[in-house]
């Protein structure tokens, strides 16, 4: 499936912010097998005085930028287009819980895929002994990885609400779990933590997903947002997996990947400092046009 | 190991050694296995052994003294808030002779090249951790080991240039390494004061020449950190997290011996990768950055994203190469405690050769065959967190001591171990070496630690030659002692002949650092210093005029006292406070600002400061209103007098001197306007006029000057448009408009600056008026035009 996908973000400062430099996370990765970018361009308007692409350790795309006079707007407009593959997920060849650390430990590795990174403290994550037994009693040490990647998803999708409202990009993940509300950003980071209990690695994905609109009607134009699901890695057989706990669902060839990381703080689309007092406003707009016929 | 039978001191022993009895089975500097005195000891026991303990004593309280005058404090975090406490020297040097150091050296030299190493490794290919020697998993848990600085290269080709090692002595007489501290070094501020300190003690005591000096190395060290690519006309700087920091001392008392710049993040701005100091002359170039901030808050952009201690845009530069770094980002991760089981085996991998100086051992349980060896043996353990980067020695670093929790919170080592496994280190519960400290007027062993610095030089590692040991505040010779704090000693590296003099400064090299690289925040709160102390003293000076009025009237209903009150109500001072509580708030906001300043500020103007605060805290709960509080706002005001003339007559007259003396004049301007607009105006009580000349001190110039009771025409015409009086604003304005003319871009195209062009009408204005001109109305604008002054010095020199 092919989808064109635009986004754009507008911030508006109340008082004009000295020396802004921002560290962006907008363009969609490569991912083997999965996903190809045919195309991609990130404005940003103003033109900023510094700007440089590369990657971030975890092989993401990044954009960093920096003004040198005081600005009180900022644009960031993205256009993409991407080619998707539904991973092929086959037999489930992860080993059960109790074997997957015997097979992370003979992981020798520090690269971005290595399971190591994706088990201990985050900086958003943070080991919490309620999630570990929210985990714990879904799955159990006799089931396979996989099967407690699902289960643990699934069980999250049932008891947590979707609510905007209840929560923001700063909420604590204990804080969201206790109150079982909260966005994608919530439920990825509330799984991030049950799975890491369990000693599943796990890590955040930050993307896009085309909505599907209702039967009948037509799509809503510009009401997709920025998503967030969860990678977990199910032994050396299987590697990574993703799944989305907001939608309780392995993903599919709707999801379209931005950038891997720990956890949000890895991979926020926008990150940056600014020397501003007052306010400042945000506006966000996503298309993702499928542009194959269903 | 030998030890246990405990060595009896030898007969011809002074009985200053009488009660010093060495544990069986812990080695001591003072004596050696078999009882006898170490030949190095022997001078100084010698002359101390010529003094009573009195003398000893009196001698002891010469370095108390210089250090308490010098303001050598340190933070002690185990309480909150934090309190600045008095340096804890512990006056008797720890004696080494110099052909023991020398292999001391020698196998630290190996340990940092060893470290240097490993850093190159995990910042690269990670080598180690693809062939076994180190687990992914405990660096990929560390949180001082950053992703963002993977594959980033030092700019000055090395990753370590000013490392640490604790080390102490086993019960068979050899070191061994406590721990390495590689992620910002503290120590060698404190080693330079422990050498003052014990020079007032001994300077006429004992004959020193035979003790390695300190200058060399921080000469040496000043040289690397100039020297290194790039740094040609560019400053060094100090990166310091601020004064809330437990070592922030050191960080002022370095600057100012190295000549560095002292910096806080925000001083700092990242242009095209290029790290820039903001100065009142805007951004300019930095070569070399010390940081004394660890790497993880150094960047909120990349790195600890809530960090208000860093700079955005610092982990680019390092990316791009356009910095040096002491030490390069990401350093912390060597301090990984549980680095120390694998470091030995590593050092045989990448040299062919073992450690030459062991470190601590130590079993991460993260392997099952060290885990059960833990278990087994955890009665003679410390068990800690393997990430732990503290030193094990030091309060709460560790949670289990000798098979038990520190705080009872589990009941099961076993059970704990096998849960956390991965997260858990154990370490030999080691036995310290004792050296002397005196007690209650006796030289006694206690345990002791010696921190050994080491700086990278063109020439390879050079070392500190002594100068700070740890000393344990009980006899309890285990390094559970160390954990309940204690003092700090010198330590003396002893020649066998004299060692040649070094300085500092070799003589005609002597290159003065730019003076008028100013950093705005510097200027900033120079500025506001010299506003808040002009401030206080108005503050008293209201204060006491009231006070007066009062006795004299006898009610704070007459009009007089009335008067006052009401106008001191305008300006936030309530006169019914003997000493008003604005008072002590203006003081406190200018001891802050010091505190910002300290590496630029005379010890002498600190001490005045600090003298003040202490009297107005004393003053503040006893003082009662009327004759009392006269007599103490008197006192106050002339320390305050005090201050202001240290400052004025004894600080260079650098730019940071003129932003102190502008924010005076600042103030001054002003609060003379408000007086005059507000105690003299049309319907004030008669005799107000001449509250206000006394409020101005000129009573002795107006009566020279003026026949007869003060009007508000001759109190305008001394006060505000004289321009001999410095008690006037058209004087201060004059002085506002010289020191504007003198900073930077002031004389840009011929043009007066823009700060200049505000001041000049409002000193003309004044030069030209009669005293009727100057109306209430004209006050009060005059008082809006300071106010655009102040925002526009602001703009100009101070973001």
């Amino acid at each position: 499936m092919r989808y064109d996908i635009t986004l754009r973000v507008d911030y508006a400062y109340d008082f004009a912010s000295d020396q802004a430099r921002n560290l962006l996370h907008l363009l969609p990765r490569v991912v083997p097998g999965r996903q190809g970018v045919v195309a991609s361009l990130l404005t940003v308007d103003p033109a900023p005085q510094e700007r440089w692409d590369g990657l971030d350790f975890f092989g993401n795309g990044a954009t960093w930028i920096a003004y040198h006079e005081p600005i009180d707007s900022i644009s960031l407009s993205l256009k993409a287009q991407t080619v998707q593959t539904t991973p092929a997920m086959g037999m489930d060849l992860s080993p059960r819980l109790a074997g997957l650390e015997a097979e992370i430990g003979a992981c020798q590795d520090l690269g971005p895929e290595a399971p190591h990174h994706f088990l201990g403290r985050s900086a958003r994550v943070a080991p919490d002994p309620e999630m570990t037994a929210f985990a714990r009693d879904h799955a159990g040490a006799g089931q396979s990885a996989l099967q407690a990647v699902q289960a643990v998803g699934g069980a999250l999708h049932r008891e947590m609400a979707f609510d905007a409202a209840a929560t923001d990009a700063r909420t604590p993940t204990a804080e969201a779990f206790a109150q079982r509300r909260g966005v994608c950003q919530d439920f990825s980071h509330v799984m991030i933590a049950c799975l890491r209990g369990l000693g599943i690695p796990a890590g955040y994905v930050s993307g896009f997903l085309r909505t599907l609109p209702p039967p009948g009607q037509p799509r809503l134009e510009g009401a997709d947002a920025m998503h967030a699901w969860v990678r977990a890695w199910c032994g050396s057989d299987m590697g990574w997996v993703e799944f989305d706990p907001t939608n309780d669902t392995f993903v599919r060839d709707d999801h379209i990947v931005v950038s891997y990381g720990r956890d949000y703080a890895d991979v926020a689309p926008v990150r940056g400092t600014l020397r501003s007092t007052g306010g400042q406003h945000t506006e966000h707009a996503v298309d993702v046009v499928p542009l194959d016929p269903a | 190991m030998t030890g246990g039978n405990a060595p009896s001191p030898a007969p011809d022993l002074p009985p200053l050694l009488a009660g010093y009895v060495p544990k069986p089975g812990v080695a001591d500097e003072l004596f050696d296995a078999g009882g006898g005195l170490r030949p190095v000891w022997r001078p100084l026991i010698d002359h101390l052994a010529k003094l009573t303990p009195e003398q000893i004593e009196e001698h002891f309280a010469r370095g108390r003294t210089y250090l308490r005058d010098a303001g050598v404090y340190f933070r002690q975090y185990a309480t909150t808030p934090a309190p600045e406490r008095d340096w804890p020297l512990s006056p008797v040097p720890v004696l080494i002779h110099e052909g023991e150091w020398a292999d001391i050296c020698d196998g630290l030299t190996q340990r940092a090249d060893l470290l240097e190493a490993v850093m190159a490794d995990l910042y690269g290919p990670a080598d180690l951790v693809r062939q076994g020697h180190l687990p992914a998993e405990l660096v990929a848990r560390s949180p001082e080991w950053l992703r963002p600085l993977v594959g980033v290269r030092p700019a000055s080709g090395h990753f370590l240039h000013l490392v640490s090692f604790e080390i102490s002595r086993n019960p068979d007489g050899s070191w061994f390494v406590i721990g390495d501290r590689t992620q910002a070094p503290s120590g060698a501020g404190f080693a330079l004061e422990n050498r003052m300190a014990t020079t007032r003690i001994f300077n006429d005591l004992f004959p020193r020449e035979n003790i390695h000096r300190l200058a060399g190395f921080f000469r040496a060290f000043r040289d690397a950190m100039d020297g290194l690519p790039g740094t040609a006309n560019r400053r060094t700087a100090i990166l310091t997290p601020g004064p809330n920091n437990a070592s922030y001392f050191e960080h002022t008392y370095i600057a100012r011996y190295l000549g560095a710049l002292l910096l806080e993040g925000e001083d700092i701005t990242v242009r095209d990768g290029q790290v820039m100091v903001r100065t009142i002359e805007g951004p300019q170039p930095l070569g070399t950055l010390w940081r004394r901030v660890d790497s993880d808050y150094t960047d909120p952009l990349e790195l600890h994203e809530e960090s208000q201690l860093g700079t955005p845009g610092l982990v680019n530069a390092s990316r791009l190469g356009r910095v040096n770094l002491i030490n390069a980002l990401g350093s912390g991760v060597l301090e990984m405690r549980a680095l120390m089981a694998f470091l030995p085996k590593v050092c045989t991998v990448l040299t062919g050769e073992a450690l030459r100086l062991p470190n601590i051992a130590t079993w991460w349980c993260g392997q099952p065959t060290e885990r059960a060896y833990v278990k087994q043996n955890a009665g003679r353990m410390m068990i800690a967190g393997a990430l732990a980067h503290d030193l094990p020695l030091d309060i709460g670093a560790t949670t289990a001591v000798g098979g038990e929790f520190r705080s009872g919170a589990r009941d099961s080592i076993d059970a704990w171990i096998d849960e956390e496994g991965a997260l858990l280190v154990g370490q030999e519960l080691v036995t310290l070496s004792t050296a002397p400290a005196w007690y209650e007027g006796r030289l006694v062993p206690h345990p002791m630690t010696v921190r050994v610095t080491a700086a990278r030089t063109p020439r390879g590692w050079t070392f500190m030659p002594g100068g700070y040991a740890r000393i344990g505040a009980s006899d309890d010779a285990t390094a559970l002692a160390m954990q309940r704090g204690g003092a700090v000693a010198d330590v003396w590296i002893v020649a066998d002949g004299p060692v040649p003099h070094e300085t500092l400064l070799p003589p005609g090299t002597r290159q003065l650092a730019d003076p008028e690289s100013l950093p705005s925040r510097a200027a900033e709160n120079l500025y506001w210093l010299g506003r808040y102390v002009e401030r206080a003293e108005t503050a008293l000076r209201l204060a006491r005029a009231y006070q007066l009025r009062l006795l004299e009237a006898g009610s704070p209903d007459d009009p007089h006292p009335a008067h006052l009150s009401a106008f001191m109500a305008e300006v936030d001072l309530d006169a019914a406070q003997a000493i008003p509580s604005g008072v002590a708030a203006a003081l406190a906001a200018a001891g802050a600002c010091a505190g910002k300043v300290r590496d630029r500020f005379s010890i002498d103007g600190w001490a005045a400061l600090q003298d003040l605060s202490r009297t107005l805290d004393q003053m503040a709960a006893t003082v009662r209103p009327g004759d009392d509080a006269a007599r103490a706002t008197g006192v106050l005001l002339r320390k305050l007098t005090g201050f202001a003339g240290l400052v004025h007559e004894n600080m260079y007259r650098f730019a940071g001197w003129r932003f102190l003396a502008f924010g005076r004049a600042v103030e001054r301007c002003d609060a003379l306007a408000a007086i005059l607009a507000g105690l003299v105006a049309e319907g004030a009580p008669e005799g107000a006029a001449e509250i206000v000349v006394e409020l101005g001190d000129s009573v002795m110039t107006h009566r020279r000057r003026y026949r007869g009771e003060a009007t508000r025409d001759s109190v305008i015409d001394l006060l505000a448009l004289d321009p001999n009086n410095p008690r006037a604003i058209l004087f201060q304005l004059t002085e506002m408009l010289d020191l504007a003319a003198r900073m930077p871009g002031a004389g840009r195209d011929g043009r007066p600056s823009a700060l200049m062009r505000a001041i000049l009408p409002l000193q003309a204005r004044l030069a030209v008026a009669a005293p009727d001109a100057l109306t209430d109305e004209a006050l009060s604008g005059l008082r809006n035009e300071l106010a655009v002054v102040s925002d526009l010095l602001s703009a100009e020199y101070l973001r």
